[in-house]
């Protein structure tokens, strides 16, 4: 039998059944299971989820093995995990142990301040984060099989997503009414190789599922960013720092499945006895402390 | 009209593929969308995740009892896993039970087993199918009234049990159109599909 494991089309293809769909980040297999109760799509699998990472300051790496290990066995849905941008060798260990979905992640300390993991070369996707088109282009040309906006995570302050995913489909809409010739300089703008420019300015959209991350934190935050273009919604910190984890994800994922629906919205914020995590002003974090602005 | 289940997965994939076969298509979140429709396509998507959202729309009950009164259903990977009568290693999961058979999730492996494989279909003839298999289930056991359509290692990856239709597959993310096609015949060879009321 003629089977190829692998290829785009099975890469791409796993974040296209997530697409609808809420990835909450986990630290503990108790977590997955309450995750994946609540009706989450996957499960991020981490050491400490990012305002912990943000509070602690120092390197934070590649999560311990045994930990995503013990994740992976304790729920049926995929399991992702996260490794430093542009280490390769973080990435083909979890390969190796199985994980569904890489995610290289500016939350975590990036171990290359140049390049990204060359991506097209492993068996199992990447998603990656991104601000604009431009660096949404540049990951898939790595071989990205999922791009998700970068979002300022761990700050429960969704303006930074909001503003990933507008520049990212307002850029899309624009190479759409773009005539053909004008094509060239604005792949040269965008930083972006000229393929992948003329594919999107064709189809209208990304040629990989489009999630937006960083700063989700209650049912009208998702349902804000599903209007907003993006296909499905990671959340990180929103579901474990809020005061009542299960609830908060359960009503996360409600308002995403009816995102067009306040009365959905209103039902599942209505259903949550505890508080939000407590938010951070973006526009007061010293530079040194963005994570958004790792990688490009 | 055929509806595609829309509250999880490749949803998209699915309409686009059935507007290129030239029949309308919408989206069904809710029991009287769902009323619309003269046939129902469950996507790819995670079989947990919307078993639980299906529970919560209140659709279990609407999809068995069009489904058991001639409604033409197919499930491609999630869809499939939801309508098998049981799925192994979860004797106490909840499913739609519309197809008298045991499917095993996630069979083949995590996502790095996943795979594109030239599909041999008896039924579609040649050339093999483009099937591309995604995290998928395989059917363990075949009840009597169950007809195996295709196999890969041995294991039933296409099953079909009068007007319900299962593939461990999707070939909602390929070009090739030839069982989204089967699927259509097999509600007008019925009369489910395509009767002039439910167009007008």
């Amino acid at each position: 039998m003629d089977t190829k494991t692998g290829t785009l089309t099975v890469k791409r293809g796993l974040a296209q059944m997530l697409k609808g769909g809420v990835i909450m980040d986990v630290v503990t297999p108790e977590h997955a299971a309450i995750a994946e109760e609540a009706g989450a799509v996957a499960v991020m699998a981490l050491e400490r989820i990012p305002a912990d990472i943000r509070a602690a300051g120092g390197v934070a790496r590649m999560s311990d093995l045994q930990l995503v290990q013990r994740i992976m066995d304790a729920v049926t849905i995929p399991v992702m995990a996260k490794v430093r941008i542009g280490h390769f060798a973080e990435a083909q260990a979890l390969q190796e142990l199985g994980v569904d979905f890489i995610d290289e992640s500016e939350v975590l300390t990036p171990a290359d301040d140049k390049y990204h993991c060359a991506k097209e070369g492993f068996t199992i996707p990447f998603v990656c984060g991104a601000r604009d088109l431009g660096e949404a282009l540049r990951r898939i040309a790595e071989g990205a099989a999922m791009i998700r906006s970068k979002g300022e995570a761990g700050s429960g302050n969704i303006v930074e997503a909001v503003r990933h995913m507008r520049s990212i489909n307002d850029s899309i809409k624009e190479l759409t009414v773009l005539p053909k010739e004008e094509l060239v300089a604005r792949a040269r703008d965008l930083g972006a190789p000229l393929e992948l420019v003329r594919e999107v300015a064709r189809l209208g959209k990304l040629p990989v599922v489009l999630f937006c991350a960083g700063g989700v934190s209650t049912p009208a935050d998702a349902a804000l960013m599903m209007q907003l273009g993006a296909e499905g919604i990671f959340v990180g910190s929103g579901i474990f720092k809020s005061s009542n984890p299960a609830a908060f994800a359960k009503a996360i994922v409600d308002a995403t499945t009816h995102y067009g629906d306040p009365k959905v919205v209103v039902a599942a914020s209505k259903s949550l006895s505890g508080t939000a995590m407590e938010g951070l002003d973006v526009r007061k974090l010293p530079e040194s402390e963005l994570l958004a602005a790792r990688g490009n | 009209m055929i509806g595609v289940l829309g509250v999880q997965g490749d949803v998209i994939e699915h309409l686009n593929a059935l507007d290129r076969c030239g029949v309308r298509a919408s989206v069904v979140k809710s029991a009287p969308e769902l009323s619309r429709c003269e046939g129902l396509i469950l996507p790819g998507g995670e079989s947990t995740t919307v078993m639980k959202l299906l529970q919560r729309c209140d659709l279990i009950e609407p999809i068995a009892q069009r489904v058991r009164t001639g409604m033409p259903f197919w499930g491609t990977c999630m869809g499939m896993i939801l309508a098998a009568r049981e799925l192994a290693g979860f004797p106490d999961q909840a499913t739609l039970d519309l197809l008298d058979v045991t499917v095993r999730r996630n069979a083949f492996g995590r996502q790095v087993a996943s795979a594109e494989v030239k599909l041999s279909i008896p039924v579609l003839g040649s050339p093999a199918f483009p099937a591309v298999f995604i995290r998928a289930p395989w059917i363990e056991r075949v009840g009597s009234g169950v007809e195996v359509l295709a196999q890969l290692d041995g294991r039933p990856v296409m099953v079909r049990q009068g007007n319900v239709l299962g593939t461990s597959f999707h070939p909602e993310l390929t070009g090739d159109l030839r069982l989204h096609r089967y699927f259509i015949e097999i509600g007008k060879a019925s009369g489910a599909i395509g009767k002039p009321a439910a167009t007008a």
